[in-house]
């Protein structure tokens, strides 16, 4: 006997039918699909007391089977189990991962501007660490996953986009390599994040791996979607310089101390705010139109971007037009699945002179903008003879307006994916990948013959032009067997892959106005063309027992150009375990919905960062501006290069325990991962014995680092009803990263290696690499402060060795720019139609070296030695100092920060134009406000050295925004 | 698919295609010279051979060589406040100075590619390459050459440190660490070489400008043996004044115009300079050769007077050295190149304005022609590393000290460089002209003639003066009016990085 069930599936966001959604009889085969309006009908046998409705995307819900027709409705999985992950050479299901993998997709990502890839990811990921390197249009930022493996080489993660492992260093003419891609053909982004996850990619993925895909066709009518974002971006926050009148009565006061009248002769009676000269506020419009869906049987998807965003900075704007093709077909009843994905932009950039910004905040305020002079008409310092003082600041305005620094870069990204599912055994596929990422960059940097930095040469008019060609080749076989006797699933993937990356360099000459060549401007060389490739074998077996154990091992070889033939080959295994805890032993538990232990494994590599050759003992010619004399003879050099025979990749270990959980049918979701790093061989730069290379200081294996970290991501969805929904999501990350060894042998009076240069001074470095701190600690002298009035005693710090001198062995260990602490939040807020967001994120314990205090927080930048006046920082009424105390830790501050990133509002009209469109319409704010107690302009800042000076302040910015689908 | 890993770059050269001709060892050799002269490949700056310092300041051999012999003395002070600059003239530096690991680096790293060149510049390895003829004895010659400036460079660390990592063509790269050297041994290695190389050196003002001949060894060992006691303990003033005769002998003349000396085209002046190191703002570029003289020693006068476009308002004298002058104004002993003499006391030595301005380099030219250098960054001055003057000293102090030769012949050479020095006269009344002389009187002469040349912490030391109370000047020991320092401070310590690096170094007493 049956009975017939009947429903309607509908989501529960917005009400519409959920078609496709399969409805199974629990226990059971039997089921159906819902209609195109979201309905079922199904015939169950009288026995059936429970079905399960699912579809991707949702999560499943089981219900009682009443009597009259059911009306169900799905929820949105945040973190659906059976969402799709894209991992090192394929895909997973989120649920079945073992690695440490966190997957951002579209629906997670910051609303409003984002100008830039990377910026997706910002707050979403623990772990994860992106630091804009400012506010420049187009600029780059400083990614850290795990906070990089490496102290000398790179700690950049390997990008890869579509399959094409990509070019990750900048090129002439563009800041950033990955602003080239637009944001909006984006589909989603992996971070992965311990070595099981990573080490498919070998010996580049010890700083982690972010796979970044983009959208693909879907099968169907012809969809068609519309974006346009106006924006305007104001200077949230300026230096705190001295006012003209303060600057006057400070060199008023001193003369009349001092009898001497030299400084007050130079002032002016202007009272001008030089940073308010230099910057502006900063329009943008980007507007973006795609389309996707089939011409006849192949599923499409086109694109085409037009941002063009003004900086902040006067003359500073980037242009982005972008484009994109994306063809999935399949042929022979879907045995040869074809993925074609080319994506295409030109960026235009005109840099400004970011010199500018330290101009700006060290120029006299007393002296007007502009005065009656041959240098374009702007103030300058000159001498009696009328030529610019030579070392005087240059007027900040025509720093800016005088030079003109444009580019053109030109990049393809593409690729071509051949999946052939052979015909006579189904289960084994065969994938072969071929790629080219090509950048060409060229561009004009040119300087007025009036301006007063190059009038000497009638201006500097340059060329620059730089190639790189990155081709990829990957054939890969992919063998899946169900077993159902063991009630196992095996998949296996073997794997080829060759990779050749090829730098060309164009030099050129620089001319004067005149056409007239610039003596010693002749390059050596007019072109250079470095070049590694990497050959690769990869192997990798995942096994899932009873869909409760999973297992994975993987198994790269791979063989690098930029090591010698001995030292070549390089292997790097790895496994992982993850054991599907709630399927053990909470399998009807309503409450744990989800639980999962992972276990990882690996070895990792790192080969960026390093010369392509240096292995090999060569001599290099010296250029035209260093040669030597004999008789009427100038000689070029040709000299010997220190080369390290034995240099090879460094090898990072990495163990990961971590727990995927779900509660309450997932409404709380999240994982905790704990993981340890440890690194040898690092390719460290260490002093050499003296006469033993042709260098003191080399780039070779030396030395240890350890990491240890802990990461916990939650999200939740706390209130969920027809009308309302609030998702909040908060990730958290502790990072500990200390050298444990530095030296080919041990020293006990070793000191450390010097890093972190510093502003202000010749050679001036404030931190040490150093055994058994974090990289670049600060090593600074102790200050001593006034007991009455708090203030720091200039030049007086403790006799930390008590040998009764202060000198360099007195300098000690004090903070460190890498902070202990990242955390990221976010929440949206939906009723009806409108939905708010916010995003924010935070670091905690890291520290920075005001150099702009230290550098211009002294009376000597007012009454500058070299007879002009300057302007000093607001610190110098704080401190009073007459001579700069670069290295006191005085000026070591606190910087740890919470950053409101982002508010974005959305009001969803709904069907528009007689139903033939559906419009979104948004506003948001970005970098909304900041919380922290560093006085200097921004507590986050992109140097790994920590060193605080002259950034470009990030803009604060207004923008909004329709999303219109047709 | 293996050999396509084996890749090579584009522009550089293998050993072996470098040595495959004539005009390959050619440019080598342009290195190992222009080791003095600029800092690395790229001019002024850009690809140091020294790395992990600063380029400009604590790489280059002229600037670090000044720092190291004049920076402790009356003879210079800095305003700077770059790192420990300041420690030179306050006579408490340490082990980690980076000025000193800079300059302990420099000289080795000149010698590391002389080696280098010696290694392949053997007979048979020009035999096997078919270099042969004129073209295999100008090598030859220039093998002499290299071991010359290799002594010279080792000269240098036995001076300023007191030992040296010990390193030959006999050593390879990359493989065993180096051993050290004592100050004694180094004298013995140093003085072999010397002699051991002058059949193959050009006779005297035979070679080509810019290469050093036979009286640049002569030279070299005059000045070691003047200094003997102080490197191996044992007095050499006979031997000493026997090569600076040897040096006077082969047909130096002094040329009139002292300030000529160190102007743009001092090039003009070989017939007095026994070596010299060459500069040339256009094609020999570096912050730390004479163009640092020039910009250093500059202030606001820094285009009028100096030749260059700016000053960089940092070293200057003390009073000390200034008042060694009967007459400061120049007016009548012309080496008295001064100005800023109305504030010649220094109370704060951060400020430039106090203290006595030095115009001994400038890069203006005698003749009046702009110098190469059209943006006027970089200076086309020479840097005299021996000049004919010397020897006449070297002659009379030694005459002095019991080495022999005769009181005539040693005032004739002191009154031949004061008859120069006031302007070919002896001034009005003849006050320029000496009738007598003791070592006091040489010593002031020396400051007087050969000031900011490098000589004067060597001459302190070899007085007893340089860190005693015997003498004192403003700011000597960090103190305004001058004090004692421990002795220690006659000899620099090792860079404790090198130490670090190579445990076979070891550290001088006291630090």
């Amino acid at each position: 006997q049956e009975k017939t069930v009947t429903g309607k599936v509908t989501d529960l966001k917005d009400g519409s039918p959920v078609a496709g959604a399969s409805v199974l009889v629990k226990g059971t085969n039997t089921g159906t699909q819902t209609k195109e309006d979201g309905s079922f009908s199904l015939n169950v046998p009288a026995s059936a007391t429970t079905i399960v409705i699912s579809h991707i995307g949702f999560a499943p819900q089981e219900l009682l089977i009443g009597s009259a027709p059911m009306k169900i409705s799905l929820v949105a999985a945040n973190s659906s189990l059976n969402d799709i992950v894209v991992v090192a050479y394929g895909t997973r299901k989120k649920g079945d991962l073992t690695g440490a993998v966190t997957a951002v997709t579209t629906k997670d990502f910051q609303k409003g501007v984002n100008n830039s890839s990377e910026q997706l990811l910002q707050g979403k990921v623990a772990g994860l660490q992106i630091t804009s390197g400012g506010g420049s249009a187009g600029g780059g930022s400083k990614i850290r996953i795990r906070a990089g493996a490496s102290l000398n080489a790179s700690n950049d993660p390997l990008i890869v986009v579509d399959g094409v492992p990509v070019e990750g260093n900048g090129i002439a003419g563009s800041a950033n390599v990955l602003s080239t891609i637009n944001p909006n053909d984006i589909e989603s982004m992996s971070v992965l994040k311990d070595a099981s996850a990573t080490a498919l990619y070998g010996s580049r993925a010890s700083n982690g791996v972010i796979i970044i895909t983009t959208k693909k066709g879907a099968k169907g009518k012809i969809k068609l979607n519309f974006n346009s974002t106006a924006s305007a971006g104001i200077v949230p926050k300026k230096i705190d310089v001295l006012s003209a009148n303060e600057v006057r009565s400070i060199i008023n006061e001193d003369a009349a101390a001092s009898g001497n009248n030299t400084y007050k002769d130079l002032l002016g009676s202007a009272n001008t705010d030089w940073q308010d000269e230099i910057y502006q506020a900063a329009l943008g419009f980007d507007n973006n139109i795609s389309a996707s869906g089939s011409i006849g049987k192949i599923p499409f998807r086109v694109s085409l971007g037009y941002l063009n965003q003004d900086g902040i900075l006067k003359t500073n704007n980037f242009k982005r037009l972008s484009s994109s093709l994306n063809l999935n077909p399949r042929f022979f009843d879907d045995h040869l699945a074809i993925n074609l994905a080319v994506k295409a932009s030109k960026t235009n950039n005109r840099f400004a002179n970011e010199g500018a910004i330290g101009s700006a905040v060290s120029f006299d305020p007393t002296q007007p903008v502009y005065a009656d002079n041959k240098y374009g008409g702007f103030f300058e310092w000159l001498q009696p003879n009328d030529t610019p003082v030579n070392l005087a600041t240059r007027n900040p305005l025509a720093l800016l307006e005088l030079r003109d620094n444009t580019s053109g870069v030109n990049r393809i990204i593409g690729n071509v994916q051949l999946d052939y599912k052979l015909h006579f055994l189904p289960d084994l596929h065969v994938l072969v990948n071929l790629g080219i990422d090509n950048i060409s960059g060229d561009g004009n940097d040119n300087t007025d013959p009036i301006a007063a930095t190059n009038f000497l040469t009638n201006g500097r008019y340059v060329y620059y032009k730089e190639n790189k060609k990155n081709t990829l080749a990957d054939v890969s076989l992919f063998y899946n067997k169900e077993l159902t006797s063991l009630n196992s699933k095996v998949d296996l993937l073997v794997g080829h892959s060759y990779q050749d990356f090829l730098t060309e360099n164009f030099n050129y000459p620089a001319y004067g106005a005149d056409g007239v060549l610039i003596p010693g401007s002749e390059p050596a060389f007019a072109t250079d063309r470095p070049r590694f490739r990497l050959e690769s074998y990869l192997a990798r077996l995942n096994l899932t027992i009873a869909d409760k154990y999973l297992l994975t091992a993987s198994l790269r070889r791979d063989a690098s150009s930029k090591f010698s033939k001995e030292n070549r080959v390089g292997y790097f295994p790895a496994l992982a375990a993850a054991w599907k805890l709630k399927d053990q032993f909470f399998k009807t538990s309503s409450f744990i919905s989800d639980l999962k232990l992972r276990l990882g494994w690996g070895i990792t590599g790192q080969q960026d960062g390093i010369g392509y050759y240096s292995y090999l003992p060569v001599y290099k010619a010296s250029n035209n501006t260093a040669q030597y004399q004999f008789g009427d003879m100038f000689y070029t050099f040709l000299r010997p290069e220190g080369y390290d025979p034995n240099i090879r990749w460094e090898t990072t270990t990495t163990s990961n325990a971590g727990i995927d959980f779900g509660f309450f049918n997932n409404r709380i979701t999240g994982n905790v991962d704990y993981f340890y790093k440890k690194t040898k061989d690092l390719l460290s730069t260490v002093p050499v014995a003296p006469g033993a290379n042709f260098v003191n200081q080399i780039t070779t294996n030396v030395g240890n680092m350890e990491i240890k970290g802990v990461e916990l991501a939650i999200n939740t969805v706390p209130v969920k009803t027809a009308n309302l929904t609030w998702e909040f999501g908060f990730n958290y990350t502790y990072n500990k990263q200390t050298i444990t060894n530095l030296l080919k042998q041990e020293d006990p009076n070793f000191k450390g290696i010097e890093v972190s240069g510093i502003s202000g001074g010749t050679g001036n470095n404030i931190g040490k690499h150093f055994v058994g701190y974090s990289p670049y600690t600060y090593n600074v002298y102790k200050q001593v402060y006034d007991p009455t009035t708090g203030k720091p005693i200039e030049g007086l710090y403790e006799d930390i060795n008590r040998d009764g001198q202060i000198n360099s062995d007195d300098r000690y260990f004090y903070k460190k720019p890498a902070p202990d602490v990242l955390i990221g939040i976010n929440t949206q807020l939906t009723y009806k139609s409108f939905s708010l967001g916010l995003a924010a994120h935070g670091y905690f314990g890291n520290y920075l070296y005001n150099n702009y205090f230290s550098n211009s927080g002294v009376i000597r930048s007012i009454k500058n030695p070299i007879n002009f006046i300057g302007n000093a920082s607001a610190n110098y009424l704080e401190t009073g100092f007459e001579n700069n105390q670069y290295l006191s830790d005085y000026y070591i501050e606190n910087a740890s920060f919470l950053r409101l990133d982002n508010i974005n509002i959305g009001y969803n009209v709904g069907k528009i134009f007689k139903d033939a469109a559906s419009l979104r319409l948004a506003a948001s704010i970005q970098n909304v406000l900041i919380i922290t107690k560093y006085k200097g302009l921004d507590p986050e800042n992109a140097s790994d050295s920590g060193v605080d000076n002259n950034i470009y302040p990030r803009p604060r910015i207004f923008s909004l925004g329709l999303n219109l689908d047709f | 698919c293996a050999k396509k890993l084996d890749l090579y770059p584009q522009n550089d050269l293998t050993p072996e295609t470098t040595y495959a001709t004539a005009d390959g060892y050619k440019n080598v050799l342009a290195k190992v010279y222009g080791g003095l002269a600029t800092t690395g490949n790229t001019g002024p700056a850009g690809s140091s051979d020294i790395q992990g310092l600063d380029e400009g300041s604590q790489s280059p051999f002229i600037r670090g060589f000044f720092n190291c012999q004049e920076l402790p003395t009356d003879e210079a002070v800095v305003a700077w406040n770059d790192q420990t600059i300041k420690d030179f003239h306050n006579l408490k530096w340490s082990s980690a100075d980076p000025f000193l690991l800079g300059m302990y680096a420099r000289p080795i790293y000149n010698i590391t590619i002389s080696n280098e060149y010696l290694r392949e510049a053997t007979d048979d390895k020009l035999a096997s390459r078919g270099i042969e003829g004129a073209e295999a004895d100008d090598i030859k010659k220039s093998r002499a050459e290299v071991r010359f400036l290799r002594a010279f460079n080792y000269w240098v660390m036995m001076d300023l440190f007191g030992k040296s990592t010990f390193i030959t063509e006999d050593d390879a790269i990359g493989t065993d660490l180096p051993a050290e050297i004592g100050r004694a041994d180094l004298f013995t290695y140093i003085e072999s070489e010397l002699l051991a190389i002058d059949a193959d050196l050009a006779p005297a003002k035979t070679i080509e400008y810019g290469r050093v001949d036979q009286a640049a060894a002569w030279a070299l060992l005059a000045r070691m043996y003047l200094n003997a006691k102080t490197y191996s303990g044992a007095d050499r003033y006979a031997d000493a004044l026997n090569y600076a005769q040897k040096v006077i002998s082969s047909g130096y003349t002094l040329r009139p115009g002292y300030a000529k000396l160190f102007m743009a085209d001092n090039d003009k002046q070989k017939d007095e300079f026994i070596f010299a190191v060459n500069c040339d703002g256009l094609k020999t570029q570096s912050y730390g050769n004479t163009t640092f003289f020039a910009h250093a020693a500059a202030g606001d006068d820094a285009s009028s007077k100096y030749g260059v476009n700016g000053g960089w308002y940092g070293y200057r004298t003390t009073s000390a050295f200034a008042n060694l002058f009967a007459d400061k104004t120049g007016a009548t002993d012309q080496r008295a190149l001064f100005s800023n003499l109305g504030n010649e006391t220094i109370s704060d030595i951060s400020n430039f304005g106090q203290g006595v301005q030095v115009r001994k380099y400038v890069n203006l030219r005698s003749d009046g022609q702009p110098t190469s250098d059209v943006q006027r960054n970089f200076a086309d001055i020479d840097f005299p590393v021996f000049r004919l003057s010397e020897m006449y000293l070297v002659y009379a102090e030694c005459f002095l000290r019991g080495g022999g030769g005769d009181k005539a012949t040693a005032l004739e050479y002191l009154n031949k460089i004061r008859f120069r020095a006031y302007g070919e006269s002896y001034g009005p009344g003849d006050v320029g002209r000496l009738t007598d002389f003791d070592l006091q009187t040489i010593l002031d002469e020396r400051a007087r003639e050969l000031y900011w040349e490098g000589h004067r912490r060597t001459d302190l030391i070899r007085y007893g003066l340089l860190t005693s109370n015997t003498y004192l000047w403003p700011w000597k020991g960090g103190v305004a009016s001058g004090t004692g320092v421990d002795s220690k401070y006659n000899i620099f310590p090792v860079p404790a990085t090198n130490l670090t690096a190579n445990p076979n170094l070891t550290q001088n007493d006291g630090y």
